[in-house]
């Protein structure tokens, strides 16, 4: 049942092939017996779990069965689950439990997902390698030397083992996309606004985006359908008609334009990688799309710009958690300076002390300008070299990542060396466009993702792409070894 | 010491929390004086991943404001973050307007004691959210300090003005016309005791007839026009003797304590925090479109100015009356029940003014919270104004409308209070007295026509005594001069 896809997993569960217990049983063993070797789960919600799927199957016997009723999935424990607790990877959360529900989840109860547990993750999501949690590292499920990529690692490494058939993740920088292409899964970040960030805990509010993590780009198409929606409650979302993302699909590509951006073929992307993307804009060329030489030429600011903007934002994001009303308390604290001090000393990963402080400087009086204001520049120029992109063509194509899974500690003492992970992502998310990654190919017996960027809300025509591609393509279908 | 030879300059930053009915950006309740922690939800606790929205009322009150004070409306105002440690601001930084405020610049025209008027430049004001409350030691428990977070999240608006303000009677003259003002539009309940209303007082001074500033200091949260007089003409004096004893005025932030009238600093400009501003990502600019401001303006409430001149047009107030209750929007409401009531607008500014005005000031009660309704009042004064009462027996009414006995009419009824007007009544209770007393009314025929002036005090004293009360004095005045002549 695990190797079924969620699409599958709908039509079995409504043709009643199998019941939602039954599998929610069959995941929820898979977890309790593999995952001591990935480290993809902090929290199992077994009971929860097994009670939403026994509702589930009612329904589905009822004939009044919603979208995803009876699917398992897993959500990234950085959206807040009503009465489960929601660590954010972080120590300083490890004691907290949401009263209330991110939208995100409660779109899925609506739908009728049953929920597994809650994923590892990069602390407060500022990681590239899942090493920065609270919990632990996930290792991937490809080699287990390696990272499964960050900050959604838990969640990616969970899909490529299948211990769910689909979780929910979140990307600021490339959170979403690079763990996606290092586990070998398909994963799609929407554009900003597209999905609500209500009771996603924030790292960096203008650039954080929830979206869906799952093997194919079909089910990523369906896991969107659920998750997107309009909500007051998120200032930043948009009031825009959600479309059916399954009904494009099957779309011929033939005269799509993609632009191939020249800075993402350039010093520092490994030969192999590279030849593995080359190779998938191959397949497209031979479906009939053409193929468009395009320049961004400020990609290469975009890691220096991102690093002051998302720290920043990520120094005030943090502030609230003090110790006074929620999360980690430092014992006996001797008065308030000592109760923050302590507090945050105690109850935050180096990571995340690192970026307070990066963030705290940038904005610091006499620094802001020179920081945080050219930042906010770049940003612009950034955007627009994208917009200027997307007259020419319809979708850009480039690698995800420089290289595929790296060696835990390889990474660990040099954190620029680990910002340059998301050179290529990161752009997206300061231009605010969705991007997605898709397995095409394998280096050194490790994944390598093919990163395709959409203009904005044209998340239709990026999964209809990758649709297209994993239709001639069988790089999603493979299988980590030990797994099947 | 003298003090002649300084000027004293002074600006003032005014936090007007706004009538909203729920937060500015969470759907909390704003009311005041709930249970500790009841009227917080957990946008105002700031529990990880809520998101503000923002209240579009507390947007068009900021714009009605602008209106008011024929300000420049900032149509794209945006809201930054200010960034502090402290536990009664859940998210560790307030959000708060700096770059881009609502309101432009303004001008507000005050009145002073001479007569003569001053208008004061308003710099801008700005939108933001109010901090929760910390309780220390003695509020709370010993030894440890308690957070309410009811009031975090309230909406305000910061109206700061240019130092247009040269001495405390300015000060205060413009604090109560911001005060009427934003009565008046109904955006703020005005409530200072309840910290409605709080002021911070930037104060300087410099040798007479120079025009550079000297250093200023701020004294912050004062909530009271008493503590304001205070608090600025304690810290003049404190510059002035600093200067002239060789020291100089450090920049730095004071607090007044008004019950101990003592004034200490706070923190030093070098311990000032660096807010770190920056403009705050979870909210989009606040577009005010032309269509919303002309709606915002066609609709704004009566402004004092215009309201004084209808007063005194339509009431036929003097300017002094109708410049005292036409400030106040909440004594202009009463008094305008009360004078439709009792069909005499005068004597029902009169007592508004006077008995009323003087009963809520002693016990520190807010003319919404008085125990006598403007209908009440309305029924007493018509009352007078019909002769059914006397003055004397009016104030006995009065006191008696405020225990709660009921309406004037029904006070007179029970108590038997109703003013004899009858003239035959009066003249036999007259004649009955003077047969009585004749010892008096001998005196009174043998003095002079000085002393017989003097005398008549006393008949009347026997006479209302044998009435009670209840006489109508004017007549027995009329009809005691008419039979002492006739004795003549």
């Amino acid at each position: 049942m695990h190797n079924l896809t969620i699409a599958e997993l709908v039509k079995g569960l409504q043709e009643k092939a199998f019941s939602s217990v039954e599998l929610t049983q069959h995941f929820l063993a898979r977890i309790a017996k593999l995952d001591a070797n990935y480290n993809a789960v902090i929290t199992v919600t077994a009971d929860q779990a097994l009670k939403a799927a026994a509702a589930a199957d009612k329904r589905l016997a009822a004939g009044d069965a919603p979208a995803l009723c009876g699917v398992p999935i897993l959500h990234k424990d950085i959206f807040c689950t009503d009465g489960v607790r929601t660590s954010c990877g972080s120590k300083m959360l490890d004691n907290f439990i949401p009263p209330y529900n991110a939208t995100v989840v409660e779109n899925f109860e609506q739908a009728g997902a049953v929920v597994l547990g809650k994923t590892n993750m990069d602390e407060f999501a500022m990681g590239s390698s899942n090493e920065t949690s609270f919990y632990g590292p996930v290792k991937n499920p490809w080699a287990s030397d390696s990272v499964p990529g960050g900050s959604s690692g838990g969640s990616a490494a969970a899909v490529a083992a299948r211990l769910a058939p689909g979780a929910t993740a979140t990307d600021t920088g490339g959170s979403i996309r690079q763990p996606a292409a290092l586990c070998g899964i398909t994963g799609l970040k929407p554009t900003y606004g597209r999905v609500s960030r209500w009771g996603m805990i924030a790292f960096a509010s203008s650039l954080d985006q929830g979206g869906p993590m799952a093997r194919t780009a079909e089910d990523c198409a369906i896991l969107l359908n659920c998750m997107a929606s309009y909500d007051d409650k998120d200032s930043t979302c948009i009031d825009r008609e959600v479309p059916d993302y399954s009904a494009t699909l099957n779309d011929g590509i033939k005269g799509l334009k993609i632009g191939v951006p020249l800075e993402y073929f350039s010093e520092g992307l490994d030969p192999e990688t590279e030849k593995a993307v080359r190779t998938a804009l191959a397949e497209f060329e031979a479906q009939g799309a053409e193929l468009v030489e395009i320049s961004l030429p400020n990609t290469g600011l975009s890691v220096p710009a991102y690093y002051v903007i998302a720290p920043a934002e990520a120094s005030a994001n943090l502030t609230r958690f003090d110790g006074v009303r929620y999360g980690y308390r430092c014992e006996n604290p001797s008065d308030l300076n000592d109760l923050y001090t302590r507090t945050r000393a105690e109850g935050f990963g180096d990571e995340v002390k690192r970026r307070i402080l990066i963030g705290t400087y940038c904005l610091s009086a006499g620094y802001y300008d020179a920081y945080y204001g050219k930042a906010q520049q770049v940003r612009q120029l950034i955007q627009q070299d994208f917009e200027k992109a997307f007259q020419q063509v319809d979708v850009i194509m480039g690698p995800t990542t420089p290289s595929p899974a790296f060696k835990f500690g390889s990474k660990g003492d040099d954190p620029v060396a680990m910002y340059l992970e998301d050179i290529y992502t990161i752009a997206t998310n300061l231009a605010g466009l969705p991007g997605m990654s898709v397995p095409c190919g394998m280096v050194d017996e490790k994944p390598v993702g093919l990163q395709i960027i959409g203009n904005y809300f044209d998340e239709a025509r990026m999964l209809n792409t990758a649709h297209q591609f994993q239709q001639a393509t069988d790089w999603h279908t493979l299988t980590p070894e030990g797994i099947a | 010491m003298s003090y002649s030879g300084w000027e004293t300059v002074i600006g003032l930053e005014v936090h007007v929390q706004l009538a909203t009915k729920t937060k500015i950006f969470s759907g909390a309740s704003t009311a005041f004086g709930a249970e500790a922690n009841t009227q917080a939800c957990a946008i105002d606790l700031a529990m990880p991943g809520t998101l503000p929205v923002l209240n579009k009322q507390a947007v068009h009150y900021a714009v009605m404001f602008g209106l008011a004070i024929d300000a420049e409306i900032g149509k794209e105002s945006a809201f930054e973050r200010k960034n502090y440690f402290y536990p009664d601001s859940p998210k560790g930084y307030q959000t708060t307007q700096l770059e881009k405020p609502i309101v432009g610049r303004g001008n507000v025209e005050i009145k002073l004691a001479d007569g003569s008027t001053k208008n004061v430049r308003i710099h801008h004001a700005h939108l933001e959210e109010d901090a929760g409350k910390s309780l220390h030691e003695g509020d709370f428990r010993h030894g440890v300090s308690g957070i309410d977070l009811n009031r975090a999240g309230t909406p305000l608006i910061e109206i700061v003005s240019e130092p247009d303000m040269s001495n405390a009677e300015e000060a205060i003259a413009f604090a109560k016309r911001l005060h009427s003002i934003v009565t008046s539009i109904g955006i703020c309940d005005g409530e200072m005791s309840q910290g409605s209303m709080r002021f911070d007082v930037n104060v300087s001074v410099r040798p007479k007839g120079t025009s550079e500033l000297g250093t200023r200091t701020e004294t912050k949260n004062l909530n009271s026009y008493k503590f304001m007089e205070e608090a600025i003409t304690k810290e003049v004096e404190r510059q002035i003797d600093l200067i002239e004893d060789g020291g100089t005025v450090m920049q730095e932030t004071r607090l007044y304590n008004g019950d101990t009238k003592v004034a200490r600093s706070m923190r030093s400009k070098e311990e000032a925090n660096d807010y770190r501003y920056f403009p705050c990502p979870d909210l989009l600019p606040v577009i005010v479109s032309d269509e919303t401001i002309e709606e915002l303006r066609r609709n704004l409430p009566e402004l004092p100015d215009a309201r004084q001149a209808r007063f005194i047009e339509q009431y036929g107030l003097s300017d002094y009356d109708a410049a005292v209750i036409g400030s106040d929007a909440a004594m202009a409401a009463y008094f305008e029940i009360a004078a439709a009531k009792s069909a005499n607008a005068k004597l029902a500014a009169n007592w508004t003014m006077g008995e009323l005005a003087a009963r809520l000031n002693s016990q520190d009660l807010s003319i919404s919270k008085s125990p006598v309704t403007a209908e009440q009042l309305g029924g007493l004064v018509m009352r007078i104004a019909d002769n059914s009462i006397s003055g004397k027996m009016a104030k006995e009414v009065f006191e008696a409308i405020w225990a709660g006995e009921g309406s004037a009419d029904q006070i007179i009824d029970a108590r038997g209070l109703k003013q004899v007007s009858d003239t035959g009544a009066l003249e036999k209770m007259v004649v009955e007295v003077l047969a009585t007393n004749q010892a008096m009314v001998d005196d009174y025929i043998n003095s002079d026509e000085t002393k017989r002036k003097k005398k008549l005090g006393g008949f009347m004293g026997k006479i209302m005594q044998a009435s009670k009360g209840q006489a109508n004095p004017q007549q027995v005045n009329q009809i005691l001069a008419q039979k002492l002549n006739e004795l003549l």
